[in-house]
């Protein structure tokens, strides 16, 4: 009833092609807009930004590029912390070497160091498929792991091998309190978002996700699968490595190389596949999931006034957590961002059965 | 109408002041454990002497009359559960007064946040070399020990075994460590004495975990050094004994840092792990410790002990109560300057750690005599004691093997001023004014 | 020359340990199209529930003699692994029946959360003993030839024959038995066996079950070297390089790639890894892993990929 698209009638083949063709859709969007840009700094607590907010804005970046990876181009992937690291690495790098180095900068170079180094681990992709991929990228995993640590110049000679970082400031706007560094994250979040959608709408879209479907159909109909595979890893590289140095400089402020483990290549694609493969919303959700559960979880006895040992609530924190992630995926195979827009199609046509 | 509006502002005002007074006189610290995970052997006899040790305060009486409070959060080692707990605990309970990391990662990861939230982090025996100047990492506290002092006094005893630094030259010493920021920043240290000396430094990392040490160890068996350091946490610890067996490499050369010189590392091997020998910070297992013999009847006679009444006086309870000790001492101390029976801040807090003067009366008193040695920070040494000693695993139990051995101070104290610079300079912080260190 | 073979030795022997948890997804993978992620997991709670009944059994019923602790507590844990089986069978297997390779591979990641939990929850997480009478000294060979002898670690050279017994029966198993032909059917194509009424989930219980036994020996033997606590279940990472080169379809890939990645892997730890600062294993045996799979994409032994357009 409030969902239709009655009188809403395109007149170009611009505004047929936007985004959100349905204007209740833009609408929504410009309130959701608003809440995070607006109401969410005001209102929410330091605790709920620094601890809730900020690690999910640039995780669903981070799991937006994934995404691009696993769930338009279809190849799996598990090095995606390997990623991260190389994309914080080379941030922190740049923005320590170079005096005067703007933060912006730093991170997208960091991204830009990640997409070489993406592109390198693609290789394979081009001979290997499927399952054996995806252990073939463990291999990026363990071995950029190992570098971080062994190669003193990642870590500009740093003898513990851990790094920081203080002083941020985006043109003399200093970036410390929980609020700026929320907004910096959402400001980047926002835009890689846009941009992501409009490359999976695009030409460059339509090739990873024939190639995904049917990759020697795709190589048939001349769709070349190197350049598809390659730009697939360098796109997500790139995003996963600007994640990778937002969770360093923003979230974490001094890290070690283990902050970026196989635990995180885990988590990402849960995130993704919780989420819903291939499709840009699906990476929000399965971040919100990912982020959001555990804390939750590990703080739903203490609000039940049950006095459960620490041990005994993070052990039941796993068990839920592992429960809830097969439920979901025996419910709902194809993850949440199906279950939105079943409920979207349902909206369409309530309060009308069909 | 005026009249009514200045009621009610007093009427609130003294609810206000009632209410705060009504609030309980309570002094939060969380304690950040892993019960969980890879690390979870070492890390649960750690936290139950931490929560003991609070509860035997609580039972004598509070620190002058304020009642403890404490909260667990489950970190399992990892940084960011270590940085979610440390955000959700640090304004809870009134405020915390002061963060155990228990962690090198967490520990990197809260210490620009603490001192922007003013409050203290303590890392006993572990944390980043540098913070042992004050004057520069005003909140850190790496109060008996860091792993410099360690790696320091391990080669002063081995050169004491062989007859004089001197004898060093030639010799081969291995190191088998963590690979990760714990276990690396002992380095520095090493090559330093091996470069006074004249003894050959063998660098063997391990991966984390640490279950896969097997070429490590046939490596050691090629190059046959003369000692082997461990430094490890968690399973690597016992992984690298058994190995150490497996190829045949004397225990008695070995020697482990104090995290890894506990019972969870050596009761499973038992007569495997002979001979092996580690330095206990400050304190080895203490069974007859008056403050063990207090925490048995007070506490878990009448079942209110946390874990096991076995794993009291073992090696990582005695640590985890020895934490807890300087933590409560601090703000006794700071009580002393900013009101007796009163709640710290994290500030008053602060000032606290900076002045702990624990003399052997006060320790006698706390029941932790023969376990410590008396300390004293300042705003220069935020360390405040730079002593340990090495005891030996005898197939049962431990036993102190070596007298007290202090860190050569002339090798630490470059290193460490050069370490806080950089920190310094990397974070854009001013070293603090000798006038402002009386604050 | 005698160091070579030491490392030699050394890797071959590490490497059976390698493929014998490496048996476990294949044998997974083979007949139920899963990859099993949460084999590591299962090895963790098999090799917790001996430890833990063979500490609890003797409590129990009241006796001190060790070999019928042992016996009993492994016979409980296979007990045990049945029910893991069977209980992933009912609640996760069924219900996802021909779905996607990588939800199905999701499923299996969450199954070893919920295990490592639960596994943590009923029996503990400190450091727990498996004792089932492996020697722990050394054994020194061939001294007169090298200086030094060839040192041969006894608990893993017991270890290594286990292992070859183990997937010799297995091989007989798949072979020569009804069930076993029942098992090819099955991972050949799920619905042809369905058809001609070969009952799926009953299949599906049997290969758990089976996987899970695997996973206990696994365990025993690896949690007697290392003892039974939470990062046992990493050494699942260490077999997933094993599994891709051999090829996730196939019991002597299983090996031969173990073979080769415990050999690869100690080899360059000792002799390229000193100049590249050590610590090089494991990445290492992935690439190894990857470089073998450029060549033939399909693992060593594994079933040719083949693309239906």
């Amino acid at each position: 009833m409030l969902y239709r698209e009655n009188g809403q009638f395109k007149s170009n083949y611009r505004s047929d092609q936007q985004i959100f063709p349905i204007l209740q859709d833009r609408i929504a969007m410009v309130a959701l807009l608003a809440l995070v840009l607006v109401i969410v700094p005001m209102t929410a607590s330091p605790y709920l930004l620094t601890a809730i907010f900020i690690p999910f804005l640039i995780l669903s970046l981070a799991a937006l590029g994934l995404n691009i990876l696993v769930g338009y181009c279809g190849q799996i992937s598990l090095g995606t912390g390997a990623f991260m690291a190389v994309g914080a690495y080379a941030a922190y790098n740049v923005q320590t070497r170079i005096d005067g180095m703007p933060l912006i900068a730093s991170l997208l170079l960091g991204g830009v160091a990640s997409t070489a180094v993406g592109v390198l681990f693609g290789v394979p992709s081009l001979r290997i498929k499927g399952l054996y991929l995806a252990v073939a990228t463990l291999a990026a995993q363990f071995f950029v792991d190992w570098a971080c640590l062994r190669l003193g110049w990642v870590t500009n000679g740093s003898s513990s091998g851990s790094v920081s970082v203080a002083g941020l400031n985006v043109l003399g706007l200093p970036i410390e309190s929980p609020v700026q560094k929320y907004l910096f994250a959402l400001v980047f979040l926002a835009v890689f978002a846009l941009l992501a959608k409009n490359l999976v709408r695009g030409a460059i879209g339509r090739e990873w996700m024939a190639i995904r479907d049917m990759d020697v159909a795709a190589a048939v109909i001349g769709i070349r699968p190197v350049y598809a595979k390659l730009t697939a890893f360098a796109v997500s590289s790139f995003i996963v490595g600007v994640a990778g140095g937002l969770w360093g400089f923003i979230h974490l402020g001094s890290w070690e190389p283990a902050a970026f483990n196989i635990d995180r290549s885990f988590q990402l694609l849960f995130m993704v596949i919780i989420g819903g493969l291939g499709s840009i919303m699906g990476s929000f959700f399965g971040a919100a999931f990912i982020v959001v559960l555990p804390i939750l979880l590990d703080g739903l006895p203490y609000w039940f006034g049950i006095p459960i040992d620490t041990a005994l609530a993070s052990h039941l924190t796993f068990m839920i957590f592992g429960a809830l992630i097969v439920f979901f995926l025996i419910v709902e195979p194809h993850g949440i961002a199906r279950l939105w827009s079943t409920a979207k199609e349902k909206l369409r046509l309530w309060p009308f059965p069909h | 109408m005026k009249s009514l509006k200045s009621l009610a502002l007093a009427a609130t005002l003294m609810a206000a002041a009632t209410g705060a007074f009504a609030q309980a006189k309570e002094q939060f610290f969380p304690s950040l454990v892993y019960r969980t995970g890879a690390y979870a052997p070492n890390g649960v006899p750690f936290a139950n002497g931490f929560a003991d040790y609070f509860k035997l305060v609580n039972a004598r009486g509070g620190i002058n009359g304020v009642n403890i409070v404490w909260e667990e959060c489950e970190t399992g080692y990892a940084t960011d559960r270590g940085v979610e707990c440390y955000e959700r605990l640090k304004g809870k309970h009134g405020g915390a007064t002061s963060f155990q990391p228990l962690s090198t990662g967490i520990t990197l990861a809260v210490t620009d946040k603490a001192a922007a939230d003013k409050v203290s982090i303590l890392t006993p025996g572990y944390g980043i070399s540098g913070s042992m100047d004050g004057a520069i990492f005003k909140w850190s506290f790496p109060i008996t020990g860091m792993y410099w002092v360690a790696g320091d006094v391990l080669i002063q005893h081995i050169g004491k075994k062989e007859g004089g630094l001197d004898k060093l030259k030639g010799k081969k010493i291995a190191l088998v460590y963590h690979d990760s920021p714990y276990g690396k920043e002992v380095i520095p240290v090493l090559q330093e004495r091996a470069k006074m000396h004249g003894f050959e430094l063998q660098l063997l990392p391990v991966t984390a975990p640490g279950v896969e040490q097997k070429a490590t160890w046939l490596q050691v068996r090629q190059s046959k050094p003369d000692y082997v350091l461990l430094w490890g946490w968690g399973v690597m610890n016992s992984t690298a004994i058994k190995e150490a067996l497996a190829t045949g490499y004397p225990r008695e050369k070995m020697y482990g840092v104090w995290w890894a010189g506990a019972e969870p590392d050596v009761k499973d091997i038992g007569d495997g792990a002979k001979g092996y020998n580690a330095l206990a910070l400050q304190h080895g297992a203490e069974p007859n410790a008056k403050v063990v013999q207090e925490i048995l009847k007070e506490l878990h006679a009448k079942g209110q002990g946390t874990g096991p009444k076995e794993e009291v006086g073992q090696v990582l309870y005695m640590r985890g109560l020895m934490s807890a000790m300087l933590a409560v001492e601090g703000v006794k101390r700071a009580q002393e300057r900013f009101g007796k029976g009163k709640v710290m801040t994290g500030e008053q807090a602060r000032w606290g750690y900076e002045n702990l003067a624990l003399d052997q009366k006060k320790l006698d008193a706390l029941g932790f005599a023969g376990v410590m040695r008396p300390l004293s920070t300042s705003c220069a040494d935020h360390m405040g004691v730079a002593w340990a000693r090495v005891h030996t695993w005898d197939g049962a139990k431990w036993n102190f093997t070596s007298d007290w051995l202090q860190a050569d101070e002339q090798i630490l104290k470059p290193m460490v001023k050069v370490a806080a610079e950089k920190y310094a300079s990397e974070k854009k912080l001013t070293r603090r004014t000798p006038a402002e260190c009386q604050s | 020359m005698g160091f070579f073979l030491e490392t030699l030795f050394g890797g071959l022997m590490v490497g059976m340990l390698y493929s014998l948890i490496a048996l476990g997804f294949v044998l997974i993978y083979k007949a139920s199209g899963v990859f099993n992620f949460a084999q590591g997991a299962m090895v963790l709670f098999a090799a917790m529930a001996m430890a833990r009944f063979y500490e609890w059994i003797p409590k129990w019923f009241g006796f001190d003699n060790k070999i019928l602790a042992n016996v009993l507590a492994f016979a409980a844990a296979i007990l045990v692994m049945i029910a893991v089986a069977w209980v992933i069978e009912r609640l996760v297997l069924r219900h996802l029946v021909n779905q996607e390779h990588i939800t199905l591979l999701m499923a299996t990641l969450g199954i070893a959360y919920f295990l490592e939990g639960f596994g943590q929850t009923l029996f503990g997480s400190d450091i727990y003993k498996i004792d089932v009478g492996l020697p722990k000294d050394p054994v020194l060979v061939f001294e007169s030839l090298f200086q030094g002898g060839i040192l041969i670690n006894k608990e893993d050279l017991y270890a290594a024959v286990i292992a070859a017994v183990l997937v010799a029966l297995l091989a007989l198993f798949f072979q020569k038995t009804a069930t076993g032909r029942a098992l090819r059917a099955v991972a050949d194509d799920h619905q042809a066996a369905q058809s001609i009424g070969i009952p799926l989930g009953r299949i599906w219980i049997i290969v758990w079950s089976v996987a899970g036994f695997v996973a206990l020996v696994a365990g025993v033997i690896w949690g007697s070297k290392l003892g039974v606590q939470f990062s046992l279940s990493l050494v699942a990472l260490k077999a997933l390089p094993v599994v891709i080169l051999g090829g996730l379809t196939s019991v002597p890939g299983a090996i031969i790639g173990g073979l080769i990645i415990g050999v690869g892997e100690k080899l360059s730890e000792i002799y390229i890894g000193p100049k590249l600062g050590g610590g090089i294993e494991i990445w290492f045996a992935y690439v190894l892993a990857l470089v073998f799979l450029l060549v033939r994409p399909q693992g060593l032994f594994g079933e040719k990929i083949i693309d239906r357009v």
